[in-house]
């Protein structure tokens, strides 16, 4: 298969504008010819949604969540970026361009992420003009603060609550076009599959969440927005919804799924309590502006931490990585912290944990500062573990938090399959192998309100799309495919819980695919996974019916899809015979433990066929190209 | 510690419903309530029966999901927190524990504690934002909003659309809910062009839905786990009489 990325020639300062020109455009008056299918309503399915809309385009848009407003991008803490230069520190699209690249280890599209880095800035404007309300300085200006993997203060934040904002922000947007009658919106609808005609997507199949009811919706086009698949490892800072059935399904229909392995462990997350455990909550990155990383220097010190004295700390990301220090990108920071709970100099219950230290900002600040900075981020803390972080240094650990990889795109954002998008998350582009921190947002805001306007006018413009009708066979076997599978989970009768499944399938990936992973492991889970599977098609027990509200079947669904897609991933790691951003190889790393990338062998993307459950997936190669940041050996030292 | 649950029970909207009482041994104290609910339900399907349905997300206290009364009030026991970060070292040995959905016309129950809140969606789609079409936007920095009205906008923004002001109210009004979507836009410069006509358009809305007046119980502001005030309501009043007297806000 020839994987054309469509990336546009020339300067890559004047592709997009370039592209753009020369895109076809759809009138005004054909628009509303047009229908669009938008799956999920986070950043950038709310975004998209609302603006499609208000170029006129039929818009229908769908969420498992009884609101649109509560898609996970809710839960972002810390902020984000953009190449504003407001602070006059030095920053521009080209370095936002470059950290990112440099970031993602060089695993990255070099013109998607030119791109990302050029609309970052109309990012902040449109959000600030839908009232967005940003921090602000005291003369009126908006604010920024610093992040992982960058030099230069271009993160713009409300409080602790940036991803909640700039929700609301793209679902009021999407709610003044819902009232307007220009979108409408379905809630609590489970994608269950996309129907793909003559080679093209063409409509889905939901599952009504409350009644149960399975059917199809057509429509010219499709856009996924249906965020990542953290939850394969059952503990993860993901909502407990957030799951892979949306993109996966469509893989089983076609669509490539591009580096699966590439995923983003966190290194401030709270540590792990109990069994009992059913999410992991993460401390944002901001945090490591004001607070200090740190373990007893000696193994098995079991003093309180006001006990230790200076002497007998280990400040280690500042004394590994000196000029970015706390701010290394989240990795190499994560690593860093496995590394000393690995020699026994781990705190807390377990020795899964390091100490994330406030005591000298609050002493350099004054605790109203810190306060004003982190407020909301210490109450929560406190409020899960009974420990306050003004008197006593939080605990950390990290937790598995996002997926740089998602189905393959071109530079329309569309799929292999013609009219099937894939914005946010859901798509592999523009993080290459580890995601810089406050850099979620804004692909997903870049991709909804700034890419996809002006692509999928490209697409419709080229015509050749029939009509098509619910009746068509495709869609029929489809929704009936969907019933058979409900039918034969609800039917199995076993004894073990979709949740003990999803438990026992989240230890494999965590052990064997997650921080560190070696030849032998990944071997060893492709062993376990397809057991696993079996034994879930055998032994599942889901109370209840098919035509009412059932939790236990929901889950039931999502995790049947998470025992195939596990697999995949691992494949992907296995092929990956090198160490690069979040794919950390125990096999492939320098002398003081640092990832050691391949560029010779493995500068591609991997995109992955399905051949049908249990058999070995085929891989197709991107290769990578360099022609602006030279490859090298990412350095925060 | 050994619990007993009084849980609501309705297994549809028409079903009548009733409290079924279920006892829980063993219950950590580093659990959330909701961890605990989740144990209560493995036992459930463990034994042959239908676990209990209930509204979670992201178990941070951030995306409005989850929402049931604990104990009498909504979201339990604790001041500004969420059913998801209420932990059960706020409980002690042998407590007997009410769990029941939100009450309010406007929110019918689906299942159990899952109720319907889309009338909040709707009472959005009347005014809950600022007409500016994506591209249409001038310079972040073009207008210089104070500090000050800029946190007094966070404070009312940040709401999660839960509902527990409603099911804390004795009128099941949504005014606080209504009144910090229209703090939030009032107190911005991108807010005041619709002002007058978002006020009007969203509280007549929500009287549409079934919700009840506001009678200054101040059980809103006291059951909200994000501490909105209730001057936002004050304020929003304001703007609707101007706009009912053909003012401009």
């Amino acid at each position: 298969m020839e994987l054309n990325s469509a990336i546009p020639g020339g300067p890559i300062q004047q592709r997009w504008d370039k592209h753009r020109a020369e895109l076809k455009l759809v009138n005004p008056a054909n628009k509303r010819k047009f229908s669009v299918i938008v799956v999920g309503t986070g950043l950038a399915g709310a975004s998209a949604s609302a603006t499609l809309a208000e170029l006129g385009y039929n818009v229908q848009a769908f969420t498992y969540h009884d609101s649109a407003r509560r898609a996970h991008s809710i839960a972002a803490q810390g902020g984000i970026n953009a190449a504003k230069n407001y602070q006059n520190d030095g920053d521009s699209v080209w370095r936002l361009f470059y950290d990112t690249v440099k970031g993602g280890d060089f695993r990255a599209r070099e013109s998607n992420v030119y791109r990302l880095a050029q609309v970052s800035v109309n990012i902040i404007d449109q959000c600030v003009a839908q009232g967005v309300p940003f921090a602000r300085e005291y003369g009126g200006y908006l604010s920024n603060r610093s992040f992982g993997g960058a030099q230069v203060s271009r993160t713009f934040y409300a409080r602790g609550q940036t991803g909640q904002q700039l929700l609301l922000g793209a679902y009021q947007a999407l709610m003044r076009q819902v009232g307007l009658g220009k979108v409408k919106l379905h809630n609590k609808q489970e994608m269950m599959d996309l129907i793909v005609i003559d080679g093209r997507a063409r409509g889905i199949i939901t599952r009504d969440l409350v009644t149960g009811a399975v059917r199809s919706h057509m429509a010219d086009a499709v856009i996924l927005a249906t965020g990542g698949y953290g939850n394969v490892f059952y503990l993860s800072t993901n909502a407990m919804a957030c799951n892979v059935t949306a993109t996966y399904r469509a893989h089983k229909r076609g669509a490539l799924f591009a580096n699966p392995c590439y995923t983003q462990i966190h290194p401030t997350c709270i540590p792990q309590s109990g069994d009992y455990q059913s999410k992991l909550t993460l401390m944002s990155e901001s945090l490591r502006n004001d607070g200090r990383i740190w373990v007893p220097k000696n193994k098995g010190d079991q003093r309180s931490p006001d006990q230790i004295p200076e002497s007998d700390r280990d400040y280690y990301l500042e004394r590994k990585y000196p000029s970015f220090g706390n701010l290394s990108p989240r990795d190499i920071a994560s690593r860093a912290a496995k590394e000393v709970c690995d020699e026994g100099r781990g705190v807390g219950p377990g020795g899964l944990g390091v100490y994330l230290d406030f005591a000298d900002a609050i002493r350099r600040l004054g605790e109203k500062v810190i306060a004003d900075r982190y407020g909301n981020l210490f109450e929560m803390y406190e409020r899960i573990t009974g420990e306050n972080p003004y008197k006593v240094p939080m605990r950390i650990y990290p937790a598995v938090h996002y997926t740089m990889g998602g189905l393959w795109v071109d530079y329309n954002l569309m799929s292999n399959v013609p009219g099937l998008f894939v914005l946010g998350e859901a798509n592999f582009s523009d993080h290459g192998a580890n995601r810089l921190g406050a850099s979620a947002l804004m692909q997903g805001l870049a991709d909804g309100y700034f890419v996809i306007p002006y692509t999928i006018g490209g697409y419709f413009a080229q015509g050749g799309l029939q009509a098509v009708s619910a009746e068509s066979p495709e869609a029929k076997a489809a929704v009936t495919e969907a019933e058979q599978k409900i039918a034969a989970l609800l039917s199995i009768g076993g004894k073990r819980s979709p949740t003990s499944f999803h438990r026992e399938l989240g230890k494999i990936m965590w052990d064997k695919c997650g921080m560190a992973r070696t030849e032998a492991g990944l071997k060893e889970a492709l062993q376990r996974i397809p057991e696993l599977r079996e034994e879930f098609w055998q032994n599942l027990v889901v109370p209840g019916s098919g035509t009412d509200l059932n939790q236990s079947l929901e889950l039931g669904l999502r995790v049947a899809d998470f025992l195939e897609f596990a697999e995949l991933m691992c494949y992907d790691a296995l092929q990956r015979n090198e160490s690069c951003g979040g794919h950390f190889r125990e096999e492939y790393q320098t002398e003081d433990g640092e990832a050691k990338r391949n560029d010779d062998d493995y500068c591609y993307v991997a995109a992955w066929e399905h051949t049908g459950v249990g058999s070995t997936p085929i891989l197709h190669k991107e290769s990578l190209t360099f022609e602006n940041v030279q490859l090298a050996t990412r350095s925060y030292k | 510690m050994n619990l007993r649950l009084h849980i609501w029970r309705q297994a549809g909207p028409n079903d009548m419903g009733m409290l079924k009482t279920y006892d829980i041994a063993n219950v950590s104290e580093h659990m959330s309530f909701l961890e605990m609910l989740d144990v209560l339900n493995e036992g459930l399907i463990a034994k042959g029966e239908i676990p209990v349905a209930f509204d979670h997300d992201c178990r941070e206290g951030i995306c409005g999901t989850c929402g049931m009364v604990i104990n009498g009030r909504p979201h339990g026991p604790v001041a500004r927190t969420t059913a998801c970060q209420l932990h059960m070292r706020t409980f002690k040995d042998g407590d007997e524990i009410y769990i029941e959905p939100w009450r309010a016309k406007a929110f019918p129950v689906l299942r159990d504690l899952v109720v319907d809140r889309g009338s909040f969606d709707r009472i959005i789609q009347k005014g809950g934002y600022v007409s500016v079409n994506t591209g249409n936007a001038q310079d972040g920095n073009a207008t210089p909003i104070s500090k000050p009205d800029a946190d007094r906008a966070m404070d009312a923004a940040a709401c999660i659309g839960c509902g527990a002001c409603v099911a804390a109210c004795p009128n099941s009004s949504a005014m606080l809910f209504t009144a910090a979507k229209v703090g939030h836009l009032a107190s911005l410069p991108q807010g005041q062009a619709e002002r007058s006509s978002r006020a009007m358009e969203m509280v007549l809305q929500m009287d549409a839905e079934g919700f009840g007046s506001c009678t200054n119980h101040y059980e809103c502001e006291a059951a909200c786990p994000k501490g909105i005030s209730a001057e936002f309501i004050a304020q929003m009043n304001r703007d609707f009489v101007t706009s009912a007297l053909g003012g401009k806000a």
